[in-house]
């Protein structure tokens, strides 16, 4: 459909978008509570690894983990269907793990090997794969903001039906270019869901000191965009909520803006003490709110799980981890030739 | 078998560290996640967590110990089913606090697989010796002998190259600041709107930033975005998202996802605008990695260049010029004319001097080699056209031949498209040279308003002439 057209057939908003407060979460299926275990546990396992590989050396430059926050990359994914894009900033290994990209790949282009998604050349904030959808892995904080808006243009320039998912944090929320984007993405109805993974701080400046509204989920609210605040904690309330954000998206309603309350345990990269916190916050958090440990205790208790059953789970990830560093750890660096290789086409 | 647990790297740069504290003793069960000891560094202190399951078996560097080496073996972690005892046996003996260097020297330096293979020497971006000769480019072979042509200006020939690639390619559109309802602040994109509609000749909101990534991520996706700058001064906003996202993504993806983008607009002094609406961007642009640099004179050039832009798979940069839009020239009847990216065009044969520029950089040279004329010189032009990647090859036959250079263009003067030309003349043939490469350029100055400050600001013809017979000692 035409841009211009849809412009004017779309009738104005008169009413400001409500913040819809997220209702009782969803409840899962048995499968889909089994499949957000391993999903998240995938994650973790994952980024412990890699936070081991660093301090081995194997890893270098900058390494952002994202421990705490995978009920948002996985709920969101599960409310995707084929062919909807994600694009986000540096702290991406878990939106990549999601997209089905291998973990081979991802940790191999962390050591800068060959067998990496970008062939050594990119590093963890700079990763792309066109099968997956995935975008990247993007290192300017919130330059992934416009990208992911371009990514929603394409869509409905082509009719395809793709809604775009374009993730940034907190820090990143409060960038010029992001209202920008929220202008054009509802001035011309593109498909496309902004994903503010509100983590509490912007590396080491906690949202109070850094933004005058502190409700992610009303900074749309200018442009008439609708938005919610979400437990980025429960993947049942992530996935209801990306079902109703899509589902605004692709029916042709424009942007929709989901702010995930969440938490990274860890510092905002590998060289960061965190000290801009108290360990009690960190700890309090993963005691009482931990993503995986929410759904360990509903597969145990609701889905009558043995211990034996969530083993086997475990070891199967372990193993698929164990496996990537491995790969990571022996795959060649790239050629020397490779250095003046993909700079055009 | 059992764990290792190595003293870890917490930054890029540390080496050694001090370990503070134990947080698990041995026997204790840990779990991924736990935190078991804290390191110091002169930064900071930091946890270092347990990244596997099993029982600590023995801790061999006791709390308190100063400098001890990244990947130091600080902890042995038996296993699940493991024998406890035997992974604490089998473990070497416990360094002291107080002698904790000594171990650390035994320690195993940092793992190969941190430095592995890459032996190999860097390619060396140009030999010290002077290359083999490559021959010119001829661009009378562009046109076919006996085509009729056309007079037309500049912004018709833009606004024909774009038409004609949208007809050909459905992926093609424009977008910015009144491109479309408008018919183009410089009426480039007129009649566009009429042809093409809404969905492919869109107005943008005045947010350079916002719409130059929009079209990177349209670019991502598959599309060809032609995104004009109502001028490239505005395209500053935008630099971001030009560099580190459309020229860089290729290279860093591995060469999976490409940008076929095109920033187009004018570029350079107008007149009477002063500073901010005043610069010419060419050498900052090609400076880039993974950017394409065109900047044409000629009406042909101009339609030929454009197409070809909008049909490469990589980002463009194409800088028009605002007084260069009402020039008129002669553009070939062809159904498909197009230009190749990175070739000069010899404007002017001759023998005596070489004369090199671009873009509105060629008025002056090519009125030069007039004056010249008159005095019996035969200075030869070439108009680079493709500023990124450059033909070098071109220009160094004809110096091969005049062995003397002059370069030109409006830009300023330090670290410009002149000093590259001049340094690569000399990479290229010190030996043929028989003067020191010349420069006219726009002054080292931020454009003036008043009329006669400005035409001081600006290259003259006089100025290229006499650079001419500097480098004829005439």
């Amino acid at each position: 459909m035409a841009v211009a057209a849809a412009r004017k057939a779309a009738p104005a908003r008169k009413d400001q978008p409500k913040k819809e407060v997220s209702a009782q979460p969803a409840s899962f299926t048995r499968d889909q509570d089994e499949h957000a275990y391993r999903e998240m546990l995938l994650i973790r396992r994952f980024e412990e690894k890699a936070g081991q590989m660093y301090g081995m050396g194997l890893i270098g430059g900058f390494c952002h983990l994202y421990i705490g926050q995978e009920a948002v990359v996985v709920g969101m994914q599960m409310a995707t269907k084929e062919g909807d894009q994600v694009i986000t900033g540096y702290r991406d290994h878990g939106h990549m793990l999601v997209t089905g990209m291998d973990p081979k790949g991802i940790m191999a282009e962390l050591t800068g090997r060959r067998g990496g998604f970008s062939r050594g050349k990119g590093g963890s904030m700079h990763m792309f794969s066109k099968e997956k959808h995935f975008y990247g892995g993007h290192g300017i904080v919130a330059a992934q903001v416009p990208l992911g808006t371009g990514l929603a243009f394409a869509n409905r320039y082509r009719e395809n039906g793709n809604v775009s998912l374009a993730y940034f944090g907190d820090g990143a929320a409060n960038q010029g270019q992001v209202y920008e984007s929220f202008n054009m993405a509802e001035l011309w109805r593109l498909p496309v869901v902004y994903i503010i993974e509100n983590n509490k701080y912007a590396m080491g400046t906690s949202v109070t000191r850094a933004s005058a509204q502190t409700d992610f989920s009303r900074r749309g609210l200018s442009f008439n965009i609708p938005g919610e605040q979400v437990d980025g904690m429960d993947v049942r309330a992530v996935k209801a909520a990306g079902d109703r954000a899509i589902g605004h998206a692709h029916s042709g309603k424009g942007p929709y803006i989901l702010e995930m309350q969440t938490y990274r345990y860890r510092g905002h990269s590998m060289s960061d003490p965190a000290k801009y916190r108290s360990k009690e916050e960190v700890q309090k958090m993963r005691e009482e709110r931990d993503p995986i440990e929410q759904v360990r205790h509903r597969l145990m208790e609701q889905w009558k799980m043995s211990e034996a059953d969530l083993k086997k789970i475990d070891s199967a990830v372990r193993d698929q981890i164990n496996e990537a560093a491995d790969f990571a750890a022996n795959d060649p660096e790239p050629d020397a030739s490779e250095l003046y290789t993909d700079i055009v086409r | 078998m059992p764990i290792d647990i190595l003293m870890p790297a917490l930054s890029p740069t540390m080496e050694e560290g001090k370990l503070s504290k134990w947080l698990k003793q041995e026997g204790d069960k840990v779990k991924p996640g736990d935190v078991i000891a804290e390191i110091e560094t002169d930064k900071a202190t930091m946890e270092v967590e347990a990244v596997d399951e099993g029982v600590l078996a023995k801790i061999l560097v006791e709390a308190g110990a100063d400098n001890v080496k990244v990947n130091t073996k600080i902890a042995v972690l038996a296993g699940e089913g493991e024998d406890v005892k035997a992974a604490a046996s089998a473990a070497p003996a416990r360094a002291k606090a107080e002698a904790p260097k000594a171990e650390a020297s035994r320690a195993e330096p940092a793992p190969a697989a941190a430095k592995p293979a890459a032996e190999a020497p860097a390619p060396q971006p140009k030999p010290a010796a002077q290359p083999a000769a490559a021959p010119s480019y001829d661009a009378s072979d562009e046109i076919p002998a006996g085509t009729a042509m056309t007079r037309m200006t500049v912004r018709e020939a833009l606004r024909d190259a774009m038409a004609e690639e949208m007809r050909r390619d459905p992926d093609v559109f424009v977008m910015g600041e009144e491109v479309a309802e408008y018919q183009g602040a410089y009426k480039v994109t007129q009649g566009l709107l009429q042809e093409f509609g809404a969905k492919r000749v869109i107005d943008t909101p005045i947010t350079e930033h916002g719409f130059a990534g929009v079209g990177v991520g349209a670019a991502m996706a598959g599309l060809r975005p032609v995104v004009e700058f109502m001028t490239f001064n505005f395209a500053m906003q935008a630099m971001d998202q030009i560099v580190n996202s459309a020229a860089k993504t290729l290279y860093m993806s591995g060469g999976q996802l490409g940008c076929p983008i095109v920033f187009r607009g004018p570029n350079g002094a107008a007149a009477r605008v002063a500073a901010q609406h005043s610069q010419d961007y060419a050498a900052w642009f090609s400076q880039v990695p993974g950017l394409t640099v065109v900047m044409p004179y000629t009406a042909a050039d101009f339609k030929g260049l454009l197409k070809s832009a909008i049909r490469s798979p990589n980002p463009v940069i194409f800088l028009e010029n605002e007084i260069l839009y009402g020039h008129q020239f002669d553009v070939p009847q062809l159904d498909d004319f197009t230009v190749p990216i990175g070739k000069a065009r010899v404007a002017r044969a001759g023998s005596h001097v070489t004369i090199v520029s671009f873009g509105i950089g060629m008025s002056y040279a090519l009125k030069a080699a007039d004056e010249l004329a008159k005095e019996g010189v035969e200075a030869e032009v070439i108009d680079l056209r493709t500023i990124r990647p450059m033909d070098i090859d071109t220009v160094a036959a004809s110096v091969r031949k005049t062995n003397r250079a002059v370069v030109v263009e409006e830009g300023w003067p330090q670290s410009g498209v002149c000093a590259e030309i001049a340094t690569r003349i000399m990479e290229t043939g010190f030996d043929y040279l028989d003067a020191p490469v010349a420069r006219v350029t726009g002054k080292d100055v931020p454009m003036p308003y008043a009329a006669n400050l400005e035409k001081l600001a600006l290259p003259t013809v006089s100025e290229v002439v006499q650079a001419a017979k500097a480098v004829l000692y005439r």
